[in-house]
């Protein structure tokens, strides 16, 4: 019963939505291709102009530019097999009887809403201290030295703290996917036989493979943007041993003024993003059409 | 049925469940601890027992008046939010209702701004906010807030309104309804549910936004992010005040959030898992 009338009504209802985020989609993306091709730099008003390919070549060249984009593969990828692995275990732990589920639910998904600022200052101060936080004190307790994580391992002492915050996401998800599970299935397989590590394989697997998908992408896309983590723990440091390309960019453009170069890091940013996004599109987009 | 268990294969489950939880739920429970106790006391070494003083939280709001940045995030992330609503909700709603052949390309579309790293118009965005002068302004955060939430509200909304059977609004036409009786009688008590979910979903991301938060605010509009990320250069003994400011930071989100589980799994995963 569409007839034109509401046909243009929805036009208009859409009309809103769909025009802010083109604006918001292509402009300042724009921006960022034409200051990507341009010397401007913040700093030096006068040297401004065309730079061709200078500043992809600038950025290019920069050794911290390949270093970030490890740091940022080794951050993804280390925090996605923490909160996966995490969250299949606890998930299923999770599942089964017991007294207090609720609360446990509530104990677990809690670091999600720990706004980013507060878990790496946490962590950083009260937890992963060399002098006063808790794992020093657990170290002393049994006669060790306490570890200096910032300045050890700062890489992985922000996966610690990204993967905590992440691990509830991941659990949450997966912990919803199990209880869809069908009992009788699990049953019927209890029946035939199968133990725990052959159900666990040929039933529960194939059964969260897709939620698995949507956690690892979704996780994705924000983990290549982790920001907050990194600014209030090291600074990126030391020297680049912690900074991804998000803090990089953010480096060459708010402290080095260097807008052309930070736009040529921007558009790298994107296009890994886009591959990314790629495969997210998809696996949602098939869940569309049931 | 139920398979059996037996009571002790619970236990077990219990014991370990309950252990697991609490070591995730430890940073936050010691910060908590933490805040009630003096800064000698908070770098004394490990202690659950606190002395059960309330002069941090008096000291983070007389030094560094605790006030503005929460209400900052309180008037940020609940104005952002209904902002998105207001731009969303018809949208959500005329492609749930009439959908046409281009109705899933434009929702795949909106989803797609969503991927857009933020650093990538780090650079614009700055430079157009300083030459409009939205720096560390509240109108300028919240619009940010707005567009950067938007695709998720819709998305989100679209998932709840398409629920809603179209039958029944033809059921009531047949029974004599008129547009304004459907929507006051039939449609809104129906929309409602998901609107809410949507809008607390939402807030809590608007709450806890740490880029643009902390690069486009100083002093006047920042929330807490910005507010608590200004405490990563201590000076001082700072152990116990740290903890009070983050436990007002965060209690109240967290309880929104523990009523909000449900909700989380369906917006955050775009609907894909229920």
């Amino acid at each position: 019963m569409a007839t034109q009338n509401t046909k243009t009504l929805a036009r208009l209802m859409m009309a809103p939505s769909v025009l802010l985020l083109l604006v918001w989609m292509v402009v300042p993306l724009a921006m960022t291709l034409w200051f990507s091709f341009q010397n401007y730099n913040l700093l030096d008003p006068s040297n401004v102009g065309f730079a061709g390919t200078f500043n992809y070549e600038f950025f290019y060249t920069d050794p911290a530019f390949f270093q970030s984009i490890w740091n940022t593969l080794v951050l993804v990828l280390g925090v996605l097999f923490i909160t996966v692995t995490g969250g299949i275990a606890i998930g299923l732990l999770l599942d089964q009887p017991m007294f207090g589920q609720g609360i446990v639910r509530i104990l677990v998904i809690s670091p999600f809403f720990v706004m980013p600022p507060v878990a790496a200052l946490v962590w950083k101060n009260m937890i992963m201290h060399p002098g006063y936080g808790v794992f020093a004190d657990i170290a002393r307790f049994f006669g060790l030295q306490p570890i200096d994580w910032f300045a050890q391992y700062p890489l992985f002492s922000i996966i610690i703290i990204v993967a905590w915050q992440w691990l509830p996401f991941a659990t949450l998800i997966l912990l919803t996917a199990l209880q869809s599970l069908d009992s009788e299935q699990k049953e019927a397989a209890e029946m035939d036989g199968a133990n725990f590590f052959n159900r666990f394989i040929y039933l529960v697997m194939p059964h969260l493979a897709r939620s698995i998908t949507v956690v690892v992408l979704i996780q994705t896309i924000f983990l290549l943007g982790v920001y907050a983590e990194i600014l209030v723990t090291t600074n990126g440091g030391p020297g680049y041993a912690s900074t991804n390309i998000a803090f990089l960019i953010y480096r060459t453009a708010l402290l080095g003024y260097d807008v052309g170069g930070a736009s040529a890091g921007g558009i790298i940013a994107v296009i890994l993003a886009n591959i990314v996004a790629f495969f997210l599109m998809r696996a949602v987009g098939k869940n569309l059409d049931r | 049925m139920a398979r059996s268990v037996t009571t002790r294969q619970k236990v077990i489950a219990t014991i370990a469940a309950w252990t697991v939880g609490l070591i995730i739920f430890f940073p936050i429970l010691y910060t908590i601890i933490t805040s009630f106790k003096t800064e000698p006391e908070a770098i004394a070494g490990f202690s659950l027992i606190p002395s059960g003083t309330f002069e941090n939280y008096i000291t983070v709001q007389t030094q560094r008046d605790y006030i503005k940045p929460f209400m900052n995030s309180v008037v940020l992330s609940v104005g952002s939010t209904i902002l998105a609503l207001i731009i969303a909700v018809p949208g959500a709603w005329a492609m749930a209702f009439s959908p046409t052949k281009r109705t899933k390309d434009i929702l795949m579309w909106m989803l797609s701004t969503k991927m857009m790293p933020a650093v990538a118009v780090l650079v614009p965005i700055y430079l157009m906010f300083r030459d409009f002068g939205l720096l560390d302004s509240r109108i300028g955060l919240t619009i940010m807030l707005t567009l950067i939430n938007l695709p998720i509200v819709i998305w989100m909304l679209y998932t709840y309104f398409r629920e809603i059977p179209g039958e029944i609004l033809e059921a009531s036409r047949m029974d004599g309804a008129g547009l304004w009786q459907e929507i006051v009688y039939v449609l809104t008590p129906m929309a409602v549910p998901g609107i809410a979910s949507t809008m607390l979903l939402n807030i809590i991301l608007a709450w806890n936004e740490s880029f643009w938060s902390i690069r486009l605010t100083t002093v006047e509009a920042a929330p807490l992010t910005a507010f608590i990320a200004s405490f990563s250069s201590p000076q001082g003994l700072f152990w116990a005040k740290l903890s009070a400011a983050s436990t007002m930071a965060i209690a109240p989100i967290l309880i929104l959030g523990w009523f909000s589980q449900k909700q989380l799994v369906r917006g955050l995963t775009f609907g894909a898992v229920k």
